[in-house]
């Protein structure tokens, strides 16, 4: 509730962005206190979206729980699935073969490479700027191509679940892999140029909505938004998974806090995905891709419970699972990094910003509103 | 914005060059998408190979999948006649369907598009919508990819050189954690329970025990079939040709897991404590029962809980029948019978023992004393080989052989014995033969592959070393000068497929007999019925079929109050799963009888 005085009230006015607005993120809104063309508060409003997955998924056995974990946030379905067939492998105690470990790891990146030219086109778009947007949401398609070979979808894959991963890779799947790549490589100079060698970014970007870094861990900032801050925390080198462990890859690391910083951090994130991609398809073991679950209708999970985390697209996500020993979970909750940073740290950073940066700040944050709402 | 920065405005512009370029679009309807060969689009269902399981119903948690029936598929053993229906309005193409399905029929294609201004028209049944979609299947589960287990847990047995020192029991049975594997095999389809005479709860039972909870699992068991620890040893198993998981790899062991689960149930007093029946107050409705077999017992228990007064008369000093008498004991141990018919006797069921009907007490007596009569006479006497010398010492009736076996005693069958017949009560002579030490030879008319015997018994027999020739037609017994047998001469035969169609018929080679010497001979071709124990006039108002009694489907006899059942009657199959079902419908029928006549 913002609550305004009555000498505020005169030169104060109340904007309301979204839930229906090109500049969301989705189906969120703000709601701004401004004064001219200032942002003196701002409120996140959700409950547009509520779908209750985290009930839903307590009521389907732990198998048809995955046709589910995609679809809370559309841009990066593989993490959720990834993160939750962890959890569930990790009260079983169900060994993951080794191959299967390196393909979800290369879907991981995969995804992330993907929903990172998602974001290129919103941040470009909410600075006016739409040639971008274009370019890699058409070149994104590669991906999803690559997706559609393996997973036989586009975008809800249902690839990773627990014991490994749903199919093996398909014959000549790592060689096209790699031409995309290839491809992919070369467009991030004509990205480059678009968007970081273009004026009205630099001047839009920079020195814009910033997270100070002595605040970034305080406020429980994670993945992009706090490698712009200067801190290199990141699970895929703090507490390795899938073959990051096996892997070699840097952390891109920038300072300064603002959007520009964090846009600087996911161009370079593209770079190591790719890295890391081609190294663990050089890399690919032999053997199985899954270690089989039993009949998913009757498949019990003893008692127990885990909290698994992995570094998304937008920074850290987690869930903590409870097992009462049945063939459905007990309780299922997501922690997503969209939730701290589309309400709390956007609430702290918004104040003093131009009406005009609110979405463009609200894209650099990388706010997924079914994550909040779970 | 300064006005220095000239390389931040112009170099943007670079995009310029991108004008020249070809567009990564395609241009449709030009130009189609390239489908991937693992792409999810709309369902095909190969409609003869799916069976209506109703698995990818089951798994839809959007429950998109309806299960309907559809033109021209009609219901059948192992087919619900039910085929899935998929509403694409639901449907998230996840293909968890598609995986679940044991058949393997359901797939998805490369289609995708479908436009039309009718709802209903999204209602569509895979296969018969999109008959030209089994060109386009893209994503399908093979045995490797499916979620189905399709490998059973291995039975431990004993080595067949161990197997023929003694009788003791070939299967061990499971343990507690391979019937909890086991079990968890099931997909809960109920096809099984279709296809057992008696429709036994088979995935509700099968459910408790993968759940751990065995004492319910004998509860349900104990519902409709009173000799469950017998079933789940020695029976014939139809629930399992059935099983949905055989279409592509091995049917769940329905039988090991009733035996596992009722063997936990040590005695007869853990059985009454554990299925705790709801006993009725006594009705004083006296009901005589003729035969202490599956049938007969059967028909007695499940009368005794709705509070009839029931007496068994048995003409054997041990109960159980065929059971008792005619398998041996290294596949139904005596105790186990004991047992189960002890919790009976706990329940107030009657048997007298030693009391053949129409020698020791006439049918009439019976028939008088009682209310109503149930008869389970079972198959006491076996077919002859009608060939010549079959008088000889020596030739035995397999009955007679596995009986006098079965009550302990041990006949000198010399080294080496000639079986005849290709049915389970074959395999059990051969195999009791191994047990006296006797080299064994079994001949057969046709191939091994048609051999009306259990797999599991062929198996092993061969395992215990009996030698089995097949396409085989014994033509004479050869006797010594003691008119003792010397050796069977029988000829080859080739099998002529009949000209209206149906099994091959074996036809014999001229000039091919041979003959092979031993000591003793066993006819093991199939039993008949001996009614001598039924005046005439009962005799005359009865209708029979090939040597067996006619029933209806209440196994009523054309006689009034006189139910029948078991293997002398012309119902069903000829197994003790068949007799327990013909006792359990038959006291059914006569509780609906008197409950008719008191209201």
């Amino acid at each position: 509730m913002i609550m305004k005085t009555t000498s505020e009230r005169n030169k104060q006015t109340t904007l309301f962005i979204g839930p229906q607005h090109p500049g969301i993120t989705g189906n969120m809104m703000v709601k701004l206190l401004v004064e001219g063309d200032t942002v003196v508060r701002a409120e996140t409003h959700i409950g547009y979206l509520h779908r209750a997955f985290e009930k839903l998924i307590e009521q389907r056995n732990w198998l048809q729980s995955f046709t589910l974990l995609c679809r809370f946030c559309v841009p990066e379905p593989d993490p959720m699935e990834l993160t939750y067939a962890r959890a569930v492998e990790a009260i079983e105690g169900r060994e993951v073969p080794p191959r299967a470990k390196y393909i979800r790891t290369i879907v991981a990146e995969l995804a992330r490479i993907q929903s990172f030219l998602l974001w290129y086109g919103g941040q470009a778009g909410s600075a006016g700027l739409y040639t971008l947007g274009q370019w890699t949401v058409g070149d994104r398609n590669y991906i999803l191509d690559l997706f559609e070979d393996l997973t036989g979808a586009r975008i809800y894959h249902m690839y990773i679940w627990p014991g490994g991963v749903r199919r093996d890779l398909p014959k000549g799947w790592a060689d096209k892999t790699r031409r995309v790549l290839d491809y992919l490589e070369k467009r991030l100079d004509d990205y480059n140029r678009l968007l970081f060698d273009n004026a009205v970014f630099q001047k839009r970007a920079q020195g814009v909505g910033i997270i100070p870094k002595d605040k970034a861990l305080e406020w429980g900032v994670t993945g992009p938004p706090l490698k712009g801050t200067g801190i290199g925390n990141d699970v895929r080198k703090d507490e390795p998974y899938c073959a990051y462990g096996e892997l070699d890859f840097d952390i891109p690391v920038y300072e300064g806090g603002d959007v520009w910083a964090r846009a600087l951090v996911r161009r370079d994130e593209i770079k190591q995905s790719i890295r890391i991609i081609r190294q663990a398809l050089d890399k690919m073991p032999g053997g199985s891709y899954y270690n089989r679950i039993p009949n998913p209708m009757k498949w019990r999970l003893p008692a127990g419970e885990a909290w698994v985390k992995t570094e998304s697209v937008r920074g850290e996500i987690g869930f903590y699972v409870v097992s009462d020993g049945t063939e459905k979970p007990r309780r299922v909750h997501l922690r997503g990094a969209a939730y701290t940073h589309g309400i709390s740290v956007l609430e702290k950073i918004l104040p003093g910003q131009n009406i005009a940066d609110v979405s463009f700040i609200l894209n650099s944050l990388g706010a997924c509103p079914p994550e909040m709402e779970r | 914005m300064s006005i220095i920065d000239l390389k931040g405005l112009l170099v943007p512009l670079g995009a310029l060059k991108q004008i020249a370029k070809e567009p990564h679009t395609i241009k449709y309807p030009d130009q189609t998408k390239e489908i991937s060969e693992r792409y999810r689009g709309f369902h095909y269902n190969d409609l003869d190979l799916c069976i209506g399981c109703g698995n990818c119903s089951t798994i839809c948690m959007n429950e998109a999948i309806d299960m309907v029936e559809v033109e021209g598929i009609e219901g059948k053993p192992g087919d619900s006649g039910l085929r899935p229906r998929i509403d694409y309005g639901r449907c998230c193409y996840c293909a968890l369907c598609v995986d679940v399905c044991p058949s393997g029929s359901l797939s998805m294609t490369a289609d995708f598009i479908k436009v039309s201004e009718d709802a209903f028209d999204f209602l569509m049944i895979p296969g018969k919508d999109n008959p030209d979609g089994k060109n386009k299947i893209t994503f399908d589960a093979s045995t490797d990819t499916s979620l189905n287990l399709f490998e059973r847990v291995p039975m431990r047995e004993l080595p067949p050189e161990e197997r023929v020192q003694s009788f003791a029991e070939v299967f061990l049975g499971y343990t507690e954690e391979e019937a909890r594997i086991e079990a968890s095999r099931c997909i809960t389809c109920g096809l099984c329970t279709e296809n057992c005479p008696v429709h036994m709860h088979i995935p509700e039972y099968i459910n408790a025990i993968s759940r751990g909870d065995d004492e319910e699992a004998i509860r349900i068991i104990y519902d409709n079939n009173d000799l469950p620890e017998m079933c789940g040893k020695v029976c014939t198993r139809r629930c399992e040709d059935v099983c949905a998981l055989q279409v592509r790899g091995e049917a769940v062991a329905i039988r090991w897991l009733k035996r596992y689960a009722t063997e936990r149930a040590e005695n007869a007093d853990m059985i009454r404590r554990i299925v705790n029946p709801e006993i009725r107050e006594p009705n004083g409705i006296k009901v005589g029962i003729i035969g202490a077999g599956p049938a007969g017992l059967t028909a007695g228990y499940y009368l005794a809980l709705k509070g009839y007064d029931i007496t068994i008369y048995e003409a054997k000093s041990e109960p159980g029948g065929m059971i008792m008498y005619g398998i041996p004991k290294y596949r139904l141990p005596y105790d186990s019978i004991q047992k189960q018919v002890d919790y009976m006797k706990s329940i107030g069921v009657k048997i007298h023992f030693n009391t053949k009907v129409g020698k020791d007490i006439s049918f009439d007596e019976i028939y008088n004393k009682h209310d109503a009569v149930f008869m389970g006479v079972g198959l006491q006497k076996g077919y002859t080989l009608g060939i010549e010398g079959e008088d000889a010492e020596g030739v035995w009736a397999a009955v007679d052989f596995l009986g006098l076996v079965n009550e302990g005693k041990r006949p000198d069958m010399g080294k080496r014995v000639v079986v005849v017949g290709g049915g389970d009560v074959s395999m059990d002579s051969s195999r009791v033969s191994r047990r006296l030490g006797a080299e064994v030879v079994q001949l057969y008319r046709r191939r091994i592959v048609d051999m009306p015997a259990d797999d599991e018994e062929i198996e092993g027999a061969l395992e215990e070393g009996v030698q089995i020739i097949e396409k085989a037609i014994p033509t004479r017994v050869i006797k010594d000068e003691k008119g003792r047998v010397k050796g069977m001469e029988y000829v080859r035969a080739e099998l002529v497929p009949p000209e209206g169609g149906g099994r091959p018929r074996p036809v014999p080679i001229k000039g091919s007999e041979t003959v092979i010497e031993c000591d003793s001979i066993i006819a093991a071709i199939g039993q008949k019925a001996d009614f001598g124990l039924l005046p005439e006039k009962v005799q005359n108002s009865l209708t029979f079929e090939r040597g067996k009694i006619k029933v209806d489907d209440e196994r009523r006899t054309g006689y009034p109050k006189l139910w029948a059942g078991g293997d002398a009657v012309k119902y069903g199959r000829v197994d003790a799963i068949s007799a327990i079902a013909d006792g359990f419908y038959a006291a059914e029928s006569i509780d609906a009888y008197f409950m008719q006549v008191k209201a």
